[in-house]
């Protein structure tokens, strides 16, 4: 099976590649439109700013490329909210793929810090993706979330419910880590590679 | 809920962890790598690596080393010692490290804080501040591992890290690191309440009581240790059971 892991302006997408390896499949990290297209399986990761991936993407036509990949694609934390219509971070229409909106998590109250960062659980879990996930926790480290919609797949709460996880169609996306949540993680990384 | 994380913390030199271990029958009880790993098992909740090599080979060989946790382990780690500019960090970030943190090297030039902010994000930052304190009621931050104090004051000093875009605050109490009788709480529950950002208690723990403490009386987001974790004195899953059993939301 070919796993091709989406090159571009994001930060850490290395710690997905690390994250396949442990569970035995080498990935190929790549921007070449025609490895990504025959791949079995994409990964879109990495931690990065909304807008100036944005334009990353835009400028090499790598937003065309995403919309229009028919095998089973997983993004991941920025990869996620960028997959969804538009983000407050930089005010930025996105991929559209989603319909949800990414916006900055508003603080009330000095006890709720932002960023959202450690294990927090999944509840309302959907989908091969997150099979046996109920309740389990997983490793968040973001400042802007996805709103919730029909397409959410898992539902986790701080300050206020958000999309842990979306998916329609061949499009799954993740809020959280799955290469930094331990086993639970791993067994996300799993699935994805069953579907 | 976000669960309270439990961090265990690393001392490295030339490669080798330097606090004796004998919590588990390990082959390479001084390899970090497995330490980190075995540690990840028993549900840790990050890792800290805290580089204190000073030579110039030693910091390759913790690079090295940062390489092999980033391939191995699968939870979060921090690494910290002898970062001084952005190059430094720039190479454990390749390296395949979370987050960084830096102590020293923020005070002398505060505008660190910034730069790997805005080059990496607010959350790659940890801003470790070792302070201690002071018969006149103060708490003072100290640098170069509490040998040399400074002008600056725990609390404005976090407050300023916090607003040049520190992710986090990882407050060492001098007075109450190595000596197992608990975290400083009311310092900690001023320090958490008066941030927006996550602090992580770090220095005095002596019992499962003390970790429960510092999250309840201290309000803080989470606890580092060293000694009563690499001594076997403290088992993480027996500490996670009766936090739980305490009403303290972990993992």
């Amino acid at each position: 099976m070919s796993i091709a892991v989406i090159k571009y302006n994001a930060g850490n997408i290395h710690s997905v590649v690390h994250g396949l390896r442990r569970i035995g499949v080498e990935p190929i990290v790549t921007d070449d439109f025609r490895v990504l297209r025959a791949a079995d399986k994409v990964i879109f990761p990495g931690v990065g700013e909304a807008s100036s991936t944005m334009a990353y993407l835009r400028a090499h036509q790598l937003d065309q490329l995403i919309r229009s990949l028919t095998q089973p694609v997983l993004g991941i934390c920025i990869g996620l909210q960028l997959m969804c219509r538009h983000s407050e971070e930089g005010d930025v229409d996105c991929l559209g793929i989603f319909d949800a909106d990414v916006k900055r998590f508003v603080s009330e109250r000095i006890q709720d810090k932002v960023p959202h960062m450690g294990w927090n659980t999944l509840q309302q879990t959907q989908t091969d993706l997150l099979k046996d996930m109920e309740a389990a926790y997983v490793y968040y480290v973001h400042s802007y979330y996805a709103s919730l919609s029909s397409q959410t797949i898992a539902v986790t709460d701080y300050l206020n419910p958000f999309s842990a996880a979306l998916h329609r169609d061949n499009f799954y996306a993740t809020q959280f880590h799955p290469e930094k949540s331990g086993m639970a993680g791993a067994q996300v990384l799993k699935n994805f590679l069953l579907l | 809920m976000l669960a309270k994380r439990i961090i265990p913390c690393l001392d490295v030199k030339d490669g080798q962890t330097v606090k004796g271990v004998n919590f588990v029958n390990f082959r390479a009880a001084g390899d970090p790598v497995e330490l980190g790993a075995a540690y990840s098992r028993q549900g840790a909740d990050e890792l800290v690596f805290l580089d204190i090599t000073a030579s110039h080979e030693g910091r390759k060989t913790f690079t090295d080393m940062v390489q092999k946790v980033a391939a191995r382990i699968d939870i979060p780690f921090t690494v910290g010692g002898g970062i001084n500019e952005l190059s430094d960090v720039d190479v454990l970030l390749k390296a395949g490290a979370d987050k960084v943190s830096i102590n020293s090297a923020a005070i002398r030039n505060p505008n660190l804080i910034d730069s790997i902010a805005k080059s990496y994000g607010n959350q790659v930052c940890v801003v470790a501040i070792d302070a201690k304190l002071e018969q006149n009621g103060e708490w003072v931050c100290y640098l170069n591992g509490g040998r040399i104090p400074t002008d600056r004051t725990l609390f404005e000093w976090a407050l300023e890290a916090q607003s040049r875009g520190a992710g986090e605050i990882l407050f060492t109490s001098m007075s109450h690191d190595g000596v197992k009788q608990g975290y400083p709480n009311d310092a900690l529950r001023r320090l958490t309440d008066c941030l927006s950002i996550p602090v992580i208690a770090s220095g005095g723990a002596g019992s499962k009581e003390h970790f429960k403490d510092a999250f309840v009386e201290g309000h803080a987001d989470a606890a580092l240790a060293a000694s009563v974790f690499h001594f076997g004195e403290i088992l993480i899953p027996e500490l996670k059971a009766y936090l739980r059993a305490e009403g303290v939301v972990v993992r």
